[in-house]
């Protein structure tokens, strides 16, 4: 092995990323253009609001007072009222998903319509319902009991997730699709007519890769941060080895996948197939908190569950680095696995 | 090994690939300074021959020998490749591609003398995906010298260069060779082959038709009234004139 061949083949590397303004420009931009449009569309909590829609409601009527619905219902928090003139019209929103539950705005009798397939639906007309019972036949019946602590919000949950995501399609884009591009056009090939040894040659892409993910999520980072004020509530030392770790397991993992084709419409495939599953099992839009047993389970074979978990560990919940132990020990062996079965079946040549 | 005349040995050499075959029993010995061209239509085997040599791709059957013994580490130390098709990385410049390339030998020429000799001088901070074929050539051919190789290989060199830059390389070329150093050259030009090559074999089918100098291939095969003396001539009479592919 030549340190002195991996040092000009790393170099190389990167110097290829960075002056390839066009692919590392959306390399930072793209993470950075989820949080911010999250950022925006969360802000007024309007994704997880309970949608009420209420018909007949004229033009010039404004103001929630002047509906005739119950008097609590008008008090709840998390319910948007949405006026509309016609009951047609409303109906069609509501056969749509668009609103939750439709009620009418006719006097005391109340009358609803609710979409048999909408789980939301299904909640707010019990909300509904509940908002028509007198409060205090409750009083002696249930006991409310609240959590105090700082509340993370969706965005801050979301942060870590999309910057693993980031760094999970830019280390099988950005090394298996490079890898496979570069055999087919004989890059590859060029460089098999060289002393450089495999070993060298998937070294310096992985130190590369890794290095340019540390510095391009860094630089995501202190922007979303300039705008949105993450809570950061663990050390930023042990957030670094835990992204160290999912790195190079992920880019581990692209160098499984560009071992040998040459294809890259093929490639790209794999990848893709790979990524989105892992993209919503490993939980970087929603937790998937209540899915069946085998889809968890499923999820704790990828190894952007465990970089999410940990990251999120120390980011939102303050965990140490021996709190996320494990998880960095599984991503870790993961690594190896990849790179060893990586090595095992590279080709220069197609 | 000491005192091998030949640089490269290979003797029944096979490749198939799914049923077909690409080369069929070839043997062949390269003596040491020579410059050994092999020709054929398209189709014939060259490049697969030549990348077995060159250790790219494993033969199915047949022994290659470099200077009397099987190819060590050191094999890829000693010789100089310049492919028909390979790309460079994008993004480098020429000089940073042929530092880059420099770093992989244990000696290496130094690159300005690379440069110099392949006319890269001028364009040397050029990125590789804005230089022109012609430059791109000379820079692929100025990678295969770096290392100031034993053994050189050169797949079709000259493809796509104007006339002055091909002169410019079959003086390199000879260059080369006057220095002692082997090469090995396909091309599809037979004034190069002519020009450049001491033994000349011809290939096709994926077997040796016909080996010798340019000299006495022409004496052998032009000896009828109306045949020009050239090397086209003896290719064409010996492989056909119909199209292939």
């Amino acid at each position: 092995m030549s340190f002195k061949r991996i040092w000009a083949l790393f170099k190389a590397r990167n110097y290829e990323f960075f002056r390839d303004r066009a692919g590392f420009g959306w390399n930072i931009l793209f993470p950075f253009l989820i949080v911010a449009g999250f950022g925006v569309i969360f802000s007024s909590d309007s994704g997880s609001d309970y949608k009420l829609g209420v018909f007949s409601v004229k033009e010039n009527q404004a103001g929630l007072e002047s509906l005739d619905l119950p008097g609590r219902l008008k008090t709840y928090q998390h319910i948007k009222i949405i006026p509309f003139e016609t009951r047609d019209e409303a109906l069609d929103k509501l056969a749509h998903h668009k609103i939750d539950l439709l009620l009418e705005n006719a006097g005391p009798e109340l009358k609803y319509w609710v979409n048999d397939s909408s789980p939301k639906g299904y909640v707010l007309e019990k909300m509904v319902r509940e908002s028509m019972v007198p409060e205090e036949w409750f009083a002696s019946k249930v006991i409310r009991q609240e959590v105090r602590g700082e509340g993370i919000r969706y965005i801050d949950w979301l942060f870590p997730g999309i910057l693993g995501m980031n760094i999970m399609f830019s280390a099988l884009f950005g090394v298996g699709y490079v890898i496979v591009r570069y055999r087919r056009i004989g890059v590859l090939k060029r460089l098999k007519a060289t002393p450089v040894t495999a070993f060298e040659y998937l070294t310096a892409q992985l130190v590369s890769r890794v290095l340019i993910m540390l510095i391009s999520s860094s630089v995501v980072w202190l922007g979303c941060d300039l705008l949105f004020s993450f809570r950061m509530h663990g050390s930023y030392l042990d957030v670094l080895a835990v992204f160290f770790s999912g790195t190079l397991c992920l880019v581990s993992l692209g160098l499984v996948l560009a071992c040998r084709g040459t294809n890259e419409e093929l490639t790209n495939g794999i990848i893709n197939f790979i990524s989105w599953p892992m993209m919503f099992l490993s939980e970087v839009w929603f937790s998937i908190e209540g899915a069946s047993g085998f889809v968890q389970q499923a999820a704790k074979l990828l190894p952007l569950t465990h970089f999410l978990n940990a990251a999120r560990k120390i980011i939102n919940d303050g965990a140490t680095f021996s709190d996320v132990s494990s998880e960095v020990a599984i991503l870790l062996i993961m690594s190896f696995v990849f790179l060893t079965i990586g090595s095992i079946l590279f080709s220069w040549t197609k | 090994m000491t005192g091998n005349p030949n640089v490269i040995e290979v003797r029944n050499l096979e490749k198939h690939y799914n049923g077909y075959t690409a080369v069929d029993g070839i043997s062949l010995a390269i003596a040491k300074g020579s410059c050994f061209g092999l020709l054929g239509p398209n189709g014939a085997g060259k490049t697969t021959t030549v990348e077995m040599m060159e250790n790219i791709i494993p033969p199915d059957r047949g022994v290659i020998l470099y200077k009397g013994g099987e190819r060590d580490r050191t094999f890829n130390q000693e010789i100089g490749i310049q492919f028909q098709h390979t790309e460079l990385l994008a993004f480098l410049t020429v000089e940073e591609t042929l530092k880059t390339f420099a770093a992989f030998y244990h000696k290496h020429l130094p690159v300005e003398e690379v440069l110099t000799l392949c006319m890269l001088d001028n364009i040397r901070k050029n990125m590789n995906h804005k230089i022109s074929g012609g430059q791109r050539q000379r820079l692929l051919l100025g990678l295969a010298l770096l290392n100031d190789p034993e053994l050189l290989f050169l797949d079709e060199p000259s493809t796509g260069l104007d006339p002055q830059a091909r002169k410019h390389i079959w003086e390199i070329i000879l260059d080369i060779n006057k220095k002692g150093k082997t090469i090995i050259l396909t091309t599809h030009y037979m004034e190069e082959a002519e020009n450049l090559c001491d033994t000349i074999a011809i290939m096709d089918k994926g077997r040796i038709i016909e080996q010798g100098s340019p000299k006495s291939l022409i004496k052998t095969h032009c000896q009828e009234e109306g045949c020009p003396k050239n090397l086209e001539s003896v290719f064409l009479k010996l492989t056909g004139k119909y199209l292939r592919e």
